[in-house]
């Protein structure tokens, strides 16, 4: 793994709904330019730990964190940061493709351009390319970027969404389980277009795929539980786990 | 292999059943669209659409003034009704736990379970009795009255339609929480919207009770708001109870066209759906 700053690190996080706490008290680091994948059994934080990183997780319901989560540096839930605009830096992708059903293709890798005042037509056009060049979609859907987002297939509509995310030029993405719903082909795709996008990004990605976390991250890290159990170079965790649990759950024991 | 048949058989019953009931459900609009034509349409001419009633004993003359108070009055309960109503369904739609959302949404139903006479009796309280004068103002007041629950309802239910997702997608986009709920979260709703209230103002259109105790009826073309004005479902009212056999032919005749209004702004509640979705692929 290169040697880069660390870009996003958390400070004994800890994350709540209610009464409910679904992360305890984790600290982590994501340097930028890495593939940093969680893994862990259903229902053990990692989703939560994932929305606690743009913001998202204090929309929910009694949702409220402690600790820290800081960007380069600046604590990302200081009283001076707006939400809004970490999100913008903070880029997320999800389960389920998410495009919005009412607008084109173009529309929708510009949508969240349109939020930082107006850009003219031409520079727009030009991100929109890029981002759908980066996100490997630009090919099958340049002679139709006025059709629906709902006529692309799921494994395209969620490059579409990956294409919308990074079209602000986020410091980092965040994709939450992103080929869970999709078929082994489109499935395929994202994993390498993930390997793709750290050369610009740095990814922090949710995954209850083994072989998909062994293949493209250089750092794993294993919840359990809301714990974090064990986090290190993705080959280690893999080949050399220091904890029982990890081991017995990326061999398939449990979870 | 007997039970096969079995289970095929009574799934062909189940089926048999279920045509029987759209037939059923279906066959009383036919008989009334059937019967509206035969009866109604005789008496049509372009002189109904465009001229006005004439004494009784006289032929001919039409309902022009019913056409354009009909329109008129529908048309500014509609300017009224709908964007309040899309308002209140939205804000209970958004804040479903809130105090007033539960307690709207719980007036919503009563209002649109109220007998429309009602709404009638109370228009007139409020704007007849005071201005002591049957207005058209206070049929429109009336009539959007009616219209308010029925679009707030339908524009809640439709709002809670927009999967939870794409209003996560765009806040972690970055979108500030009323960008949200207009640019996406509405805007995806908004074909059916735009059905519902065309629905709604299809439906008002052929009140009568609460046009009684409010615009009245008249027999001459008015534009003025505040006097009495005439609608198609007050002439059918004033036509099929009076004692001319003419007059019950103008009444037909004032019901087809009125059915009619209806059925277009139906089939353009359709249209403007469909056209939205196709143009989207």
């Amino acid at each position: 793994m290169a040697e880069s700053p660390p870009r996003l690190v958390t400070e004994h996080l800890t994350a709540v709904y209610g009464k409910f706490t679904a992360v305890k008290d984790v600290s982590l680091g994501f340097r930028a330019n890495t593939v940093n994948a969680l893994i862990g059994p259903s229902g053990c934080g990692k989703s939560t730990f994932l929305r606690t990183l743009n913001r998202m997780h204090e929309l929910s319901e009694g949702g409220w964190i402690t600790g820290k989560v800081l960007l380069d540096g600046e604590d990302i839930y200081g009283s001076r940061v707006s939400p809004m605009q970490l999100r913008r830096r903070i880029g997320m992708v999800f389960q389920k493709p998410t495009p919005f059903p009412t607008m084109s293709i173009y529309d929708n890798v510009a949508a969240g351009l349109k939020l930082n005042g107006r850009r003219p037509r031409g520079e727009l056009d030009e991100i929109v390319e890029r981002s759908l060049r980066d996100a490997a979609l630009w090919e099958e859907v340049k002679d139709r970027l006025q059709a629906s987002a709902l006529a692309l297939s799921g494994g395209q509509q969620q490059r579409l969404c990956i294409a919308r995310s990074i079209a602000p030029r986020p410091q980092v993405v965040l994709l939450d389980e992103p080929t869970a719903s999709l078929e082994p082909g489109g499935t395929h795709r994202i994993v390498e277009l993930v390997f793709e996008l750290k050369k610009e990004y740095t990814i922090v990605i949710v995954t209850h795929n083994m072989q998909q976390a062994a293949r493209v991250s250089d750092t794993t890290s294993f919840f359990y539980m809301g714990a974090l159990i064990e986090s290190g170079p993705t080959r280690q965790i893999f080949t050399a786990p220091k904890q029982e649990r990890t081991e017995a759950y990326i061999t398939g024991r449990f979870g | 292999m007997n039970r096969k048949r079995f289970r095929r058989w009574k799934s062909n019953f189940m089926v048999g059943v279920m045509i029987a009931a759209v037939v059923v459900a279906v066959a009383p609009l036919l008989f009334i669209l059937f019967n509206l034509i035969v009866k109604g349409a005789g008496s049509l001419s372009l002189g109904f659409f465009t001229r006005m009633p004439v004494p009784a004993g006289e032929t001919g003359g039409g309902v022009a003034h019913a056409i354009v108070g009909t329109l008129l009055m529908v048309g500014m309960a509609a300017l009224v009704g709908v964007p309040l109503g899309i308002g209140a369904g939205l804000y209970s739609a958004e804040f479903p736990g809130t105090r007033l959302a539960k307690a709207s949404r719980f007036l919503a139903d009563v209002m649109n379970g109220t007998p429309s006479i009602v709404v009638g009796v109370f228009a007139w309280t409020l704007i007849v009795a005071r201005t002591k004068q049957f207005s058209a103002l206070a049929g429109s007041a009336a009539l959007a009255m009616l219209m308010i629950p029925m679009v707030m309802r339908t524009t809640e239910e439709l709002i809670k339609l927009v999967p939870h997702s794409l209003r996560e997608a765009a806040l972690a986009l970055g979108y500030p929480r009323w960008r949200t709920t207009v640019a996406i979260v509405l805007r995806t709703a908004l074909p059916g919207i735009v059905t519902g209230s065309l629905l709604a103002v299809a439906r008002v259109a052929g009140e009568t009770a609460p046009l009684l105790f409010t615009a009245l009826g008249s027999q001459f073309f008015s534009l003025s708001l505040h006097e009495p004005m005439a609608a198609l479902p007050l002439t059918v009212f004033q036509y099929a109870t009076g004692p001319y056999e003419e007059w019950h032919q103008f009444a037909w005749a004032a019901a087809l066209v009125l059915i009619l209004v209806v059925m277009a702004l139906s089939l353009a509640a359709r249209l403007a759906t469909r056209g939205r979705f196709a143009r989207h692929g």
